[in-house]
């Protein structure tokens, strides 16, 4: 249903791709260097872009490989909460209890560090968690639901009590990860001031190159063999595994590697947006990123990304703007999508295509002119 | 063609001629609170009574002789989203003041962005304590304006026995570890304070009290324990509970033939507004504890629910709701924050935010619906404190009254 693009679709793709990250990561760090873009609007696309990298792990497994996963917003969670007890370490005596551990371990009653936070005063460990924590929660899982063979609205419904269990547990103040509140009031990254506008923008620029590169694996990722097969599981997991493939091991492979992205994408959101707490855990939060990959396009990896920018764009714009009304805004629109743009954003071109065509059509002096210039274009694809 | 330009560049200029004028006798206020997801049903009034606040200082001629433009933003119960809108506040819209947050960890998300953009929120909703911020200004209850004047009043009753029952998040815990402080300082011995409590490598109690998650429904085994503990006689609960739990709590507490009778329920909670989503009649004879209630009989309530009700009859606003309406203690709490705020920046001659604070911390007075309240250094409010009886109409009977009390957020090993 979803057509792959081919060789000319894929370097018109690249190069607009390749145009986009020009400006977003070279140019408007620049602009906001000299003061043009404001430090408000880099910090809030920094956020965008670290959920248009949660867009793409859901759209690696929803899109190429046909696992409606509920939990991602699990993994994107944990990975916040790695980062997030290093960035808690790193308040030092800094806090309102001015005692060496963070104030909720202070508030119930600790003295001294619990033996499993100690390692987090050190950036390469927690990092290191931030890919370990959610890959093994989601290879253990993983293993379980595919060797049981669990597909389909199953797999959903258990991903999304996967994920609503870890929200009850994280509430828990015994869990000694800051209950309901979370982490927050972070002061330091890695030594320099993580509010600071510098801070920041290397935040947004480190969050946009990490998409990028990400982008760039799933492509690769896509054009090998490994993708081919992964889009035959979607399509027909049975001819599959009658074909003596391991479907259960790709699949495995898949979810384990989409729950690294989405756990660095959370890594990445938790110092711009300032706070970690279990309420990014619940299921709903899940849904909003399958929302944002309906709504951009799934199966073809740029329409996640505009997905979710899109929609988060919208979001912020419309909270502020139509305070009472941005969630029927929202809804509705993507109740429009689905109805009459099934393909996604992405798909609009396309779309438009044969209207356009109409539109020439009334035209016609000017109809050669248009025409001409797309022959040419579709020549390569002939050559090649 | 040329003269249609000519009106457009007119237009465009006039209009912009009209915001500029607009601009310069208007000071742009913030209003941060949830309209949408869980917390909407709860923060929704408080928007509601700040523009109504706003309405009724406009129509006096402003705040030094500027009109209030308010700016509201939904937080949507999402607590980054509250971060970035508070951001969005301070650095697009340049607000001068918020008003704003429900919840601690709202509060808590947002606090360092005051911090760093050095803006000020006023926040009116009870809460823990242990925090004191100077771009905060608390005219929320403190602990103990809620919860230890309700212990005396207990005590006073001849309540000896007291179980501890909360939702578990840090309200709750911090409310119920001083509770224990204080109880033990007035000489109830440890075995009469239930609910169990957690204890250290030391043997320090760490937690007091019984917790249950957000959204918890099952209280039968809670509640034969209370009815155990309860046995004796002379026992009342302390409840910190919070929202949609209390109604099966309540349910499940009159059918085990528990009543306000046997053993009252002191929530601290519930208020007015809440009633409007709880079944006040399962309800009736237990306790409540705030420092308003509706049914404070003096001319300034009085004409401060008249005036609230007619504003609601006429106003135009999206998504207001015009049934069935009260008023509660964070609605007046932020009422008041409103004319507190005038009163500073009119002292201070300026909007500017260190030099409201300053005059913030010089002690204003206000006479609104619930008495004197009056500003403290520590940036939190001395008001007075009521004790209330539930009725099936979802008011409460007065039952006592504490003048003047200083609101402490720092109790935390206070009484021991």
């Amino acid at each position: 249903m979803i057509a792959q693009p081919d060789n000319s679709r894929l370097k018109t793709e690249l190069i607009i791709a390749g145009m986009i990250a020009f400006f977003m990561l070279v140019v408007m760090p620049i602009l906001n260097a000299q003061g043009i873009i404001s430090n408000f609007t880099i910090n809030l696309w920094g956020k965008y872009l670290s959920y248009a990298l949660l867009a793409i792990s859901v759209d690696l497994l929803w899109g190429y490989t046909g696992l409606l996963s509920l939990g991602q917003a699990l993994f994107f969670t944990l990975g916040g909460y790695m980062h997030g007890m290093y960035l808690m370490r790193m308040i030092g005596d800094l806090g309102q209890y001015q005692q060496p551990i963070p104030d909720f371990l202070v508030f119930l009653g600790w003295t001294e560090l619990p033996n499993f936070w100690k390692p987090f005063s050190s950036f390469p460990f927690a990092f290191g968690m931030v890919l370990l924590v959610p890959g093994i929660v989601a290879g253990i899982f993983g293993f379980f639901a595919f060797r049981s063979r669990i597909k389909g609205v199953y797999f959903s419904i258990l991903t999304q009590a996967l994920t609503y269990a870890a929200a009850i547990m994280f509430f828990r103040n015994n869990l000694l990860l800051g209950g309901n509140n979370g982490f927050t009031d972070f002061k330091f990254i890695l030594g320099f001031d993580i509010l600071s506008a510098t801070t920041q923008r290397w935040l947004y620029i480190a969050t946009g190159v990490t998409l990028l590169g990400v982008y760039a694996l799933c492509r690769w990722l896509s054009k090998t063999k490994f993708g081919l097969v992964q889009r035959a599981i979607r399509d027909g997991e049975n001819r599959v595994l009658f074909s003596g493939y391991a479907a259960a091991d790709y699949k495995l492979f898949v979810f384990v590697l989409s729950a690294m992205i989405a756990s660095v994408a959370g890594a990445l959101y938790v110092p711009q947006v300032g706070i970690i707490n279990p309420g990014e855990m619940v299921p709903a939060k899940s849904l909003e990123a399958v929302v944002w990959v309906a709504v951009g396009g799934r199966g073809t990896l740029v329409g996640p990304i505009i997905g979710a920018i899109f929609i988060n764009v919208l979001k912020s714009w419309a909270a502020r703007a139509f305070p009472d009304l941005w969630l029927f805004l929202l809804g509705g629109l993507f109740i429009l999508v689905v109805i009459f743009l099934p393909g996604g954003l992405v798909s609009l071109p396309e779309r438009l295509r044969p209207v356009w065509a109409k539109i020439r059509s009334w035209f016609p002096s000017r109809a050669v002119a248009v025409t001409a210039p797309a022959d040419s274009d579709s020549n390569p694809t002939k050559l090649n | 063609m040329k003269f249609s330009k000519l009106l457009a560049v007119g237009a465009l200029s006039l209009s912009a001629l009209i915001s500029s004028v607009q601009a310069a006798e208007s000071v742009k206020v913030g209003v941060l609170h949830s309209l949408s997801g869980t917390m909407a049903i709860s923060e929704t009034s408080l928007r509601d009574i700040l523009l109504f606040t706003f309405d009724e200082i406009n129509a006096k001629g402003g705040v030094l002789g500027k009109k209030i433009e308010p700016v509201v933003v939904d937080g949507a119960s999402d607590w980054p989203l509250f971060a970035e809108k508070a951001k969005q506040l301070l650095e697009q819209d340049e607000v001068a003041v918020t008003f704003g947050c429900w919840t601690s960890v709202s509060r808590k998300s947002v606090l360092p962005v005051y911090e760093k953009n050095n803006g000020l929120l006023f926040y009116p909703v009870q809460y823990e304590g242990e925090e004191e911020s100077q771009n905060v200004f608390y005219t929320a209850e403190a602990v103990n304006q809620q919860a230890t004047p309700a212990v005396d009043y207990l005590l006073e009753q001849g309540y000896t026995k007291f179980y501890l029952l909360g939702t578990d998040y840090v309200y709750p815990q911090t409310t119920n570890l001083v509770l224990l402080e204080y109880l033990l300082s007035k000489g109830v011995p440890i075995e009469n304070i239930g609910g169990g409590f957690r204890r250290d490598g030391d043997g320090d109690v760490i937690s007091a009290g019984k917790y249950t998650g957000f959204g918890h429904t099952d209280y039968q085994q809670i509640i034969s324990e209370i009815k155990q503990f309860a046995a004796g006689g002379d026992t009342a609960v302390i409840s910190t509970l919070n929202g949609d739990t209390n109604v099966p709590f309540f349910k499940e507490y009159a059918a085990a033939g528990l009543s306000a009778e046997t053993c009252p329920v002191v929530s601290f909670s519930i208020s007015e507004d809440e009633f409007r989503g709880l079944p006040a009649d399962q309800l009736v004879g237990q306790l409540g504890c705030w420092t308003y209630f509706q049914s404070i009989e003096s001319p300034a309530n009085e004409k401060f629910v008249a005036d609230f009700q007619a504003w609601l009859a006429k106003s135009n606003v999206t998504g207001l709701v015009k049934e069935g309406r009260v008023t509660c203690s964070p609605m007046v709490l932020s009422y008041a924050g409103v004319y507190l705020w005038k009163a500073a920046v009119e002292k201070a001659g300026s909007f500017d935010v260190d030099k409201v604070r300053m005059a913030l911390k010089s002690g204003l007075s206000f006479d609104g619906p619930g008495g004197t309240v009056t500003t403290q250094p520590n940036m939190h409010l001395t008001k007075n404190v009521f004790i209330g009886e539930t009725k099936a109409n979802g008011q409460f009977e007065i039952l006592e009254e504490f003048e003047g009390v200083y609101g402490e957020p720092w109790l935390k090993g206070k009484f021991k």
